[in-house]
């Protein structure tokens, strides 16, 4: 599946078919992060049940140090 | 006490997490802060670096408040949705509008800053505005209904500490809300002058990070602040212009 992610066009498994299998396939399980797909910023608890679909944009943001 | 919103502190610094040599240091440093109010700014994650460690995962979280900010934003929408973003990690409900006008300078836009503010009141944060040193727009932010105003003491970063201290002053004496003095802080005299001046707290960043010894400049920002307050509610002797002898003129013994 082609995805957008942080402005970088990937191509992932077809195995991943959700927010919380994009997260594994990156190895980002568990870590503070916030995901936005298609513009809609997804709370924590959706991660598990929110599809990804073909071509969307993702935005994956973390909080690093900052005044 | 320091009361933002619903959220009271016994500490008055507030504490920027950027630029530290490395996060050994800068966990020391906070810890010598004795901040509770810790800022962090919202960034695109390095997917193909998940093992690269992120100070804020070797922090409690649970033990200080994160205040994000919406830097790098130009605009109230970029603000607001930074704003967003940082509220759905679940880790914090407060916010620090920062909408940057000017790359050079880095001071804030006071028109995105108010409308940010306004936008981000209605969505129900707790709205902390890094704003100018301008008066008026310090009334304007108040009168919208931020939780605290944040006028910069000089440019972000530039150490040059409050250089316009009447307009400090004018913004202290009207402000409804906390006033904490954000920006441009760079020796523990300029924080101990805020606070004496009224502020209700100082948020630096730079002036730690950047020292010779982040660690010890924490811990003298940490006492600069405590003088500064104690100073104030001390109450300090009027100025004069000559000389009040303070041992007693009677009874000089002479042979």
């Amino acid at each position: 599946m082609k995805l957008q992610i942080n402005g970088e066009a990937l191509e992932v498994p077809d195995t991943v078919t959700t927010v919380t299998g994009l997260l594994e396939h990156y190895q980002l399980g568990g870590k503070m992060l916030v995901v936005e797909l298609d513009g809609v910023i997804l709370d924590q608890t959706a991660h598990g049940h929110t599809k990804l679909p073909e071509g969307s944009k993702i935005e994956i943001v973390h909080f690093v140090g900052g005044g | 006490m320091l009361q933002i919103g619903p959220h009271q502190f016994t500490s008055r610094l507030l504490l920027g997490t950027g630029k530290f040599p490395d996060f050994q240091v800068q966990k020391q440093a906070v810890a010598a802060s004795e901040a509770q109010i810790l800022t962090f700014a919202v960034r695109r994650m390095n997917i193909f670096e998940a093992s690269q460690p992120n100070f804020l995962s070797l922090l409690d979280t649970t033990a200080f408040t994160l205040l994000p900010n919406t830097a790098g934003a130009k605009t109230a929408e970029e603000a607001v949705r930074i704003a967003k973003l940082a509220k759905a990690s679940g880790l914090c409900d407060m916010i620090k509008v920062e909408v940057i006008g000017d790359d050079k300078t880095l001071l804030p836009d006071p028109l995105e800053t108010l409308r940010a503010s306004e936008m981000l009141l209605e969505e129900g944060f707790i709205v902390l505005p890094y704003t100018s040193d301008d008066v008026l727009l310090a009334k304007r932010l108040q009168e919208l209904g931020v939780h605290a105003i944040m006028p910069g003491a000089s440019p972000i970063g530039s150490g040059q500490g409050i250089i316009n201290p009447l307009n400090l002053s004018f913004i202290i004496e009207q402000a409804t809300v906390p006033v904490i003095v954000d920006a441009g802080i760079g020796a523990p005299s300029d924080a101990a002058l805020a606070m004496e001046m009224g502020a209700d707290g100082v948020l630096l960043n730079t002036a730690v990070s950047g020292a010779k010894d982040p660690v010890k400049m924490a811990l003298a920002m940490k006492l600069a602040i405590e003088a500064g307050r104690a100073g104030l509610e001390a109450g300090r002797i009027p100025k004069k212009r000559y000389a009040s002898a303070s041992s007693p003129v009677e009874g000089f013994s002479r042979v």
